[in-house]
């Protein structure tokens, strides 16, 4: 029937094994349907009143002409051009330029039951036409139709109305335009008429749910023909620059790694590690009670980070920017030189100011824009009193992923209950999603409390098993040495007094030695007393022996002179009495 | 169809515009059931006009047309748009001011 309006129709490569899509340009959503809407068919956006589906509607052509170069036409059968286009001016969409441009159509669908009166057989080839000839006119790709269903208050034969409403989705198809049609929640169904969900191939569900005082906006895909598509709800937010539909971020686990190491800020707490620190772009989470100093390691790590030349993002949910510095100071953490320079920005918000989704959404846009080495949120505990567990962990989970894939060192503070302190377990569960977790706790003994620190797991290191006591000096924080006593570690008083002892125990050790030293000197001198005695007596007996042996030898010769006087009466020769001799 | 129809000049009474669509069957009834109204109830009374949108599609719009065909009375009186092939005559004739509201019901019930 409308032949003479033949227009180029897009075009449909049957030959390719994947249907062809048209992405939507809205924010995560062409992640979930993976690539976009059907192209050259119809889907649907149902919800109730306030979940922004006019709005989806329209950004879907905004995007389409500003990002796809393809024009698109609006009709509205509810509010009228200049509605729509103050409505959207917030969202930085400037629909009357794209008018002029000739890039985007509006036609407002006037319906008021009262001016129509039904007077025999008819179709709507008045619609038909109106569209068809906005198409033709600038060559549009995309179509939107919002709520249809107002043709239902218009006209009262519902019969005639349902048979050309099918013959609008086949026509359009036809045409091969990519049509968003909106509708209003039936009761018990998607839509009121419950017609557009059978004759669309596409049905996006918009929801907006309030649980404990705080909306939450969802998504849904209920089908999609010819294609598969992520089947969860998917939190969405409307924001200042349209409509953002999460998980924002990819949806698998393929991540580049770095083999780049991050110190913690302390050296002591580095050497705890295999590869003394923590990988870039990896997560760390500190987990510990009440007053654990869990925040001053974070801003440790903030501070190393900014004295690397780095730039640092530190997501307070406690404090004010203000106070944090002016805390830090007092343990000479000096972070007020980092804010002056821009390399630290500190980004303070109560938790219950937004739902978790825009909390999100708001660390997205932070991350985006300050481009930071690393991201600090202190706590993450304190977004459970806007969501429940499970939502607060599927939010940790695309952000950490997020941060991940673009290599941004993260760190979490968590703040554990002192009941379940034992347990170690961190209430959002989050704890196999890190790389590294550091568990600091009281270490609770007679009559004091001390701060320790352990590792509880670190991927791809080594990494010490000890619980090491730490201080927090107003040099910052300091690693005392472990100290062994008889029933293992000791800590506060209990290492005191191990010191002490040690102490006296070494002094005891070295009066022994010295005691003994001198002893032994002593005995020296006795011996080497005796010995010179006894040098001087066998000196005393030598000389005695000689002068007997010398005696005796005078009285040896002096005998045997006397005997040779007696042997030999007269010397008969001089030489006989040589040679006697 | 396609060609103005006009049977008095400008300043005529009755002011009405058909829009049709082509050589559809409704459209052809909507004709033909308008002239013998026209020539009834009318004549000499009133400006016809047939437009034919398939090949004005711009005019679709401009006059906020949704079914086809489409009869809109511009004067006398209130505009008032008349959707359909217009045989259901009683409501053509009640909605275009031709017979008034007060006798409707009796002759609504002699026309049944």
């Amino acid at each position: 029937m409308l032949d003479n309006t033949s227009s180029p129709t897009a075009s449909r490569p049957s030959a390719l094994p994947k249907l062809p899509k048209a992405p939507s340009g809205i924010e995560g959503l062409d992640e979930i349907t993976e690539g976009g809407l059907p192209l050259g068919r119809p889907t649907l956006i149902c919800g109730s009143a306030g979940c922004g589906k006019t709005l989806m509607g329209i950004e879907f052509l905004v995007r389409g002409i500003q990002d796809y170069n393809e024009p698109g036409v609006l009709m509205t059968f509810e509010e009228s051009a200049a509605e729509l286009a103050a409505n959207v001016t917030s969202l930085g969409f400037d629909l009357p330029q794209l008018q002029a441009e000739k890039k985007l159509r509006i036609d407002q669908v006037h319906v008021d039951r009262s001016e129509i009166e039904e007077t025999g057989e008819y179709d709507l080839e008045g619609l038909f036409i109106r569209l068809g000839h906005a198409i033709d006119s600038i060559g549009a790709k995309r179509v939107v139709l919002d709520t249809i269903e107002a043709l239902f208050s218009g006209f009262p034969n519902e019969g005639v109305l349902r048979s050309e409403i099918r013959r609008l989705f086949r026509w359009l198809k036809d045409k091969g335009v990519t049509t968003v049609i909106t509708a209003e929640r039936g009761e018990g169904t998607l839509t009121r008429q419950g017609l557009e969900e059978y004759v669309s191939d596409c049905v996006i569900l918009l929801d907006n749910r309030v649980i404990d005082q705080i909306t939450t906006r969802r998504l849904r895909i209920v089908k999609y023909r010819g294609s598969t598509h992520g089947t969860n709800e998917y939190p969405y937010l409307i924001m200042e620059s349209g409509i953002s539909v999460l998980p924002v971020t990819s949806l698998q686990l393929n991540h580049e790694v770095s083999d780049t190491i991050v110190s913690s800020g302390i050296p002591a707490l580095d050497e705890m590690f295999g590869r003394r620190g923590f990988y870039k772009g990896s997560s760390v989470l500190i987990t510990g009670t009440a007053g654990t100093a869990k925040t001053t390691l974070a801003a440790t790590f903030a501070a190393e980070i900014c004295r690397t030349h780095g730039r640092c993002l530190f997501l307070a949910f406690e404090e004010s920017p203000q106070q944090l510095v002016r805390n830090m100071q007092s343990v000479s953490i000096n972070l007020a030189p980092y804010l002056e320079n821009g390399q630290l920005l500190i980004e303070a918000t109560r938790p219950t100011l937004n739902g978790l989704e825009r909390h999100l959404v708001s660390i997205h846009k932070l991350i985006r824009e300050f481009r930071p080495d690393a991201v600090v949120i202190d706590p993450i505990s304190n977004l459970i009193s806007v969501g429940n567990l499970s939502e607060v962990k599927s939010m940790l989970i695309r952000l950490i992923d997020f941060l991940k894939v673009n290599n941004i060192t993260a760190l979490f503070t968590s703040l554990i209950s002192g009941r379940n302190i034992q347990q170690e377990m961190t209430e959002e569960g989050v704890s196999s999603l890190v790389d590294t977790w550091i568990s600091v706790r009281d270490l609770e003994g007679i009559g004091e409390r001390n701060r320790g620190i352990s590792i509880l797991k670190s991927r791809g290191m080594s990494h010490s098993n000890k619980v090491r006591e730490f201080l927090v000096t107003e040099q910052g924080i300091h690693l005392l040495d472990v100290v062994i006593g008889p029933g293992g570690i000791v800590t506060g008083a209990g290492r005191l007094t191990q010191q002490l002892q040690e102490q006296a125990q070494l002094m005891a050790a070295q009066q022994e030695l010295e005691r003994k030293d001198r002893e032994l000197e002593r005995r020296r001198r006795v011996l080497e007393a005796t010995i010179g005695n006894l040098r001087t007596e066998f000196e005393s007996v030598e000389e005695e022996l000689r002068q007997i042996n010398h005696e005796e030898m005078a009285r040896q010769q002096a005998l045997t002179e006397g005997k040779a006087q007696f042997t030999q009466p007269l010397p008969l020769q001089r030489p006989n009495e040589s040679q006697q001799n | 169809m396609e060609a103005e129809e006009r049977s008095e000049p400008a300043g005529a009474e009755y002011v009405l515009h058909l829009y049709i669509t082509g050589a559809t069957p409704n459209s052809t009834r909507a004709v033909r059931n308008i002239k013998d109204i026209c020539e009834q109830y009318l004549k000499g009374r009133y400006e016809l006009l047939i437009m034919d949108i398939y090949q004005q599609p711009e005019l679709a719009q401009r006059e906020q047309l949704i079914g086809a065909p489409t009869l809109i009375k511009r004067s006398p009186g209130l505009v008032r748009r008349l959707v359909g092939d217009l045989s259901d005559r009683e409501r053509v004739l009640k909605a275009l001011g031709i017979i008034s509201p007060l006798a409707d019901s009796s002759t609504g019930h002699e026309g049944a």
